[in-house]
């Protein structure tokens, strides 16, 4: 296993900054989701650390070892392309024995593993079959096993599951976790899709305009993101601004005050704070509040989106319109104009940079 | 009213490949006529094509004609792959330029193309012969060895060789064992192309053949100012029977280029 050190990385296409000043450590054996829009640096940083983009300043260590002078083809890495790029002229098997025939390793030794690893992609049998014979799964699948029978010491992958649809993508994202432990590998991947990043990671760095925004654990990231940027890349999340209104909460103009637990800055500071939909409860009129302790307001739902497991309902409170998701545990969803109470807890307003 | 519409596209494609071929079809009907006077009834005979053989200025244009086609075949292709690589894959200054002033020499007259390299080879010293129509016949298949290689790499990005990189290959091992097989069909297609044009080429191979010395198409233009002999008949037979051939497999790569 291995470590891979960025410091201090940055590489500029004209005046854009593409990587500024990025300084990152990837763990023995972690599984680190890269995630941003498209154009914030993510990929570069990849196609960087595999030895396709020459970093303008910083460096480069795979095992503490700086790998800025060596090229692509003498790092010993391992990745998995966006499209896959499969050799079309060559056969599955062929595919896979690339990385060791290039290497001059003995037939019988390139069969043995080969084998193995068709076997660990539960490929096995499609030995003579060509790319394009293959359903997008098994491609893609075919280009992980490629990547890893080299056993190389960092894994890259750039959108891997990104040409796959819904459901099968959530499939090879279980399969993809399942081959990593069991090799062991040190992974970083590249994705724009915030659920998998999530599911995937050990942890997760989150890209903006070359810089590195948020790091840190799935779960971390999303409870607690630390800027407007992260809450809402990663997630939605509803934003309030409001100025400290000494210790007690936030005074939101148009909706009145927010409770947080969080430290507030001194009283008349301007803070945002980010809610995300899924923590705000919605009740009718007259029942039951549940709990005391909370941020409680009077509103008026005026949409509701219906997506069958569940419901977004967008809520007129004050002058805000809220979003907040919901199980799709009644049989209806409450329809538009219907007077409602939302609330949560002070814990989920999450004090942000803007 | 459907049938009527079917009919109609059919009798349109028969007129027109009746218009195409049957000219070609009289010629090579001709060619296997006894008669040297084109009189009908058509005598079956391979009279004619037996007398080429010993017809020693075409056959020795023909052989002059197939090795200069093959030369430039050879050079054009590798020079035309070598330039197609350079655009798909690498950025360099008046990259953009280049690429535009490839096509004019496709449209510019061939015979416009003759005179001023007959003008230019003079005035440098390079004369008259066959170095300078292989240097003519050169120049002209270029851009279409060029075209064909680069459509067929435009086909696949820098993907592939970067996969093979991080595998460990070398750029010397990722183009032997990756490039070059995946673009095989359209280099294949390209080397058609050169050896098609510069076969086919009169205009360039009449302005710049020295006395004595010429290919099949200056010849057969030269025998039929002459007098008009079924012998040309037979000599056309073949080069139609081969370069229809060649197309044929052209268009065979391509389908394959395509499938992928």
């Amino acid at each position: 296993m291995s470590t891979v050190d960025v410091i201090g990385a940055v590489k500029r296409y004209g005046r854009v900054a593409a990587l500024d000043e990025v300084s990152i450590r990837f763990g023995e054996g972690e599984f680190f989701g890269l995630i941003g829009p498209s154009g914030s640096g993510k990929t570069t940083l990849l196609r960087a650390i595999a030895g396709f983009a020459d970093l303008d300043s910083g460096e480069i260590r795979i095992d503490n070892q700086p790998v800025g002078d060596r090229p692509a083809h003498k790092r010993d890495i391992g990745m998995v392309f966006q499209n896959y790029a499969l050799f079309p002229h060559l056969t599955v098997f062929e595919n896979v024995a690339f990385g060791l025939s290039v290497r001059g390793r003995p037939r019988e030794a390139t069969r043995k593993e080969v084998g193995a690893m068709l076997e660990l992609v539960r490929l096995s049998g499609f030995d003579a079959r060509k790319p394009r014979q293959l359903s997008g799964g098994q491609q893609q699948r075919v280009a992980l096993a490629r990547a890893l029978v080299t056993r190389p010491r960092v894994l890259l992958l750039d959108e891997p599951l990104g040409a796959l649809d819904k459901r099968l993508r959530q499939e090879m994202q279980i399969e993809l976790r399942l081959i990593q432990r069991e090799v062991g590998i040190t992974t970083i991947f590249v994705t724009h899709d915030q659920e998998e990043a999530l599911t995937l990671s050990d942890r997760i760095a989150i890209f903006n305009e070359g810089k590195i925004v948020q790091i840190g654990a799935p779960g971390e990231v999303y409870e607690r993101p630390r800027s407007a940027f992260a809450a809402g890349f990663l997630g939605d999340a509803n934003l309030f601004q409001g100025a400290v209104l000494d210790g007690r909460g936030v005074e939101v103009g148009g909706l009145g005050i927010l409770r947080t637990a969080d430290a507030l800055p001194a009283a008349g500071t301007h803070v945002t704070l980010a809610v995300r939909p899924e923590k705000i409860q919605v009740w009718v009129e007259g029942l039951a509040t549940p709990g005391a302790d909370i941020n409680r307001f009077r509103g008026t739902v005026r949409r509701a989106v219906y997506a069958g497991t569940n419901l977004t309902y967008k809520i007129e409170v004050g002058t805000h319109l809220v979003t907040v998701f919901e199980q799709n545990r009644a049989a209806h969803p409450l329809p538009a104009g219907t007077a409602v109470n939302v609330g949560w807890l002070p814990v989920h307003s999450v004090l942000v940079a803007t | 009213m459907r049938d009527l519409g079917i009919w109609a596209v059919r009798l349109y494609l028969g007129l027109m490949l009746l218009f195409l071929y049957l000219p070609i079809v009289v010629m090579v009907l001709l060619a296997f006529n006894r008669s040297p006077l084109y009189q009908l009834p058509i005598v079956w005979d391979t009279v004619w094509f037996q007398s080429l053989i010993h017809n020693d200025r075409l056959v020795g244009a023909g052989l002059n004609s197939v090795g200069l086609a093959l030369v430039n075949m050879v050079i054009a292709t590798a020079l035309g792959t070598m330039v197609a690589i350079a655009f798909a894959r690498y950025q360099f200054r008046g990259k953009a330029v280049l690429e535009l002033l490839l096509f004019p020499p496709i449209t510019i007259p061939w015979l416009i193309i003759g005179i001023s390299m007959l003008i230019f080879f003079f005035w440098v010293g390079i004369g008259r012969g066959l170095h300078a129509m292989l240097l003519g016949h050169v120049a002209l298949s270029l851009p279409y060895v060029i075209m064909v290689v680069g459509a067929r790499l435009k086909g696949y990005g820098p993907a592939l060789e970067e996969a093979a990189a991080t595998l460990g290959a070398s750029p010397w091992q990722a183009f032997w064992r990756v490039s070059l097989p995946v673009m095989a069909p359209g280099v294949a297609a390209a080397a058609l192309f050169a050896f098609a044009v510069s076969f086919d080429q009169f205009v360039i191979s009449y302005f710049l053949a020295p006395p004595g010395v010429s290919t099949l198409p200056v010849e057969i233009y030269a025998a039929i100012r002459k007098g008009f002999t079924p012998e040309i008949n037979a000599i056309s037979t073949i080069i139609i029977l081969f370069s229809m051939g060649l197309m044929l497999l052209i268009a065979r790569l391509y389908r394959f280029g395509g499938e992928r």
